[in-house]
């Protein structure tokens, strides 16, 4: 199986960091992981996206054409990416922002009302762990405790007394979607 | 076996360069490669190394060549624009016979291009890129495993043949992340009896490139052209995949392989034999793997990020034996698989 996600927002909405978790933990279950940041001029505000493969087999082409699974954060994300996504593919839309409906009929809606799970948590910029939880539960790509344990890594020690919050987050967007 | 990290692959060349010894690294920024110098202006100093940005390219360049005539391991890293920039001092360290490493992050050109990654500076590495008749060893790596592999061992290739070594990546190489495994630090570098410094040893060596008499400088080019087929003779790398029963080859280097890669095995699942054929070192070219499979391959199909620069290699290897042809997209666009795929598609009907 290869996972093949499309992680895409504005600036600021923790697209990069989700995408870092995925890779880190996929590559703590000895999964072959790739990130790829999109990389162009962006600038403050402007749309984020990074991709992430994990895979049982080699990882070949440093591109992600037609994702298996797109996030979409804010409308401009599902505008953007929705047609590339594969056949029967996956789309985690964060409907607290997006209000239209995808058009696509080939594919599997999931929508969390993630920037009000965020919210009722008490601080929305853990939007991103909300998705994060979703995209896992749906598509079983990972180990709960993998991820947990690669928020751990990945944030700076400054920031450990935001853990308990970003777990929570995960653990909130699991429940949802269960 | 070493613990797995992640890393972004221009951080994974950084971190390569000071474990094999690197200890000096003075640059000038510019997309896509600035995390080198990010990476290093935090990490030398704590190897007791030196972390300079000079004012200019021309500058950094000049930086190397004094560190590595003293003796240093040295690196500079710079994108398409910079490289060029650097071609005057690159030149004048291949004629005094200064080791160092150069990184080139290519991007999309002609002049300021775009930031994406590209492979149009082939020629210009391959060919020595500045003026004088000189070569540079070209390692081309295609994962962020191999560029920390090939960084690693370009600064022994550099001290080996006092010669500079280019690792010649792209912008994709440089921004992904993936999981590598570390060397261990070097402990013992090579003495260097040349240098400039003197000791208690020896007196002081002139390191230059300026050979006013010319018979001097006669025998200066064929020292040089005899290091050079030493290097041809000792260095050339490559790696090959499903190329025993292949009827087409595909010729790929850097993150343009790795698409191709992707695209043979969509091709081998229909049954079309296709192999990929990827030069590691492009200066020297691998030729000998092309004559092996040769009479099997009904065509060559070079694949670069380019309108067409490696080609000319894959013609000099093979002679008029067989037709070579080009595909590739160009200024940062990136080909996908399945781009490459119908392209072999449609060359196999037109043999036909």
């Amino acid at each position: 199986m290869m996972h093949q996600f499309l992680l895409a927002g504005f600036g600021g909405q923790g697209v990069m960091l989700m995408g870092k978790i995925l890779a880190y933990a996929g590559m703590k279950e000895n999964k072959q992981v790739m990130y790829i940041p999109s990389y162009g001029s962006e600038m403050r505000g402007g749309t984020a996206n990074c991709s992430v493969i994990l895979s049982e087999e080699e990882i070949d082409a440093p591109v992600v054409s037609r994702p298996t699974g797109l996030v979409a954060m804010n409308t401009p994300s599902l505008d953007k990416f929705e047609s590339c996504v594969s056949e029967n593919g996956l789309i985690i839309l964060n409907s607290s922002l997006i209000v239209r409906e995808p058009v696509r009929e080939d594919i599997n809606i999931i929508k969390v009302p993630a920037s009000d799970i965020a919210k009722e948590l008490g601080n929305e910029r853990i939007v991103n762990m909300v998705l994060l939880g979703a995209l896992i539960s749906v598509t079983n790509c990972l180990k709960v405790e993998s991820v947990m344990e690669s928020l751990k890594e990945i944030l700076p020690p400054h920031r450990h007394d935001l853990l308990p919050l970003n777990q929570k987050a995960i653990e909130k967007a699991m429940n949802y979607i269960k | 076996m070493a613990k797995k990290i992640l890393m972004k692959g221009s951080e994974a060349i950084a971190e390569a360069a000071v474990l094999n010894g690197c200890r000096y690294f003075f640059g000038y920024p510019i997309t896509p490669q600035n995390e080198i110098p990010e990476y290093l202006s935090k990490r030398l100093p704590e190897v007791q190394g030196t972390f300079l940005q000079a004012e200019s390219e021309v500058s950094a360049i000049y930086m190397v060549l004094g560190a590595g005539a003293a003796g240093a391991r040295v690196m500079t890293s710079s994108s398409s624009p910079g490289i060029s920039l650097k071609q005057e001092g690159i030149s004048y360290m291949a004629g005094a016979e200064v080791p160092c490493v150069i990184v080139n992050i290519m991007r999309g050109g002609p002049g300021l291009g775009a930031i994406q990654g590209a492979q149009p500076d082939y020629w210009q590495a391959t060919r020595g890129g500045g003026h004088g008749d000189y070569r540079l060893l070209v390692l081309a790596p295609a994962t962020v495993q191999e560029a920390v592999d090939l960084t690693y061992q370009a600064f022994d290739l550099a001290d080996k043949y006092r010669n500079p070594v280019m690792i010649l990546g792209d912008g994709i190489l440089a921004q992904i992340m993936e999981p590598v495994e570390l060397p261990e630090a070097s402990k013992q570098l090579p003495e260097k009896a040349w240098t400039v410094g003197k000791n208690e040893n020896r007196q002081r060596n002139v390191v230059s490139s300026s050979y006013p008499k010319v018979d001097e400088l006669e025998k200066v080019n064929i020292r040089l052209h005899e290091r050079y087929d030493q290097i041809k003779k000792n260095e050339v790398r490559w790696d090959s995949y499903l190329t025993d029963d292949a009827e087409y080859v595909v010729v790929a280097y850097g993150s343009a392989a790795r698409i191709a890669k992707a695209a043979i095995k969509m091709a081998r699942a229909e049954g079309i034999k296709v192999g990929l054929l990827r030069p590691i070192s492009v200066w020297p070219f691998p030729i000998e793997p092309f004559q092996k499979i040769i009479t099997q391959t009904k065509f060559f199909l070079s694949f670069e990020m380019s309108t067409g620069q490696m080609i000319d290699d894959v013609r000099l290897a093979i002679g008029n034996e067989r037709p070579v042809y080009h595909y590739g997209r160009l200024g940062g666009v990136i080909p996908l698989p399945e781009e490459l795929l119908a392209k072999i598609k449609e060359l196999i009907k037109e043999v036909q």
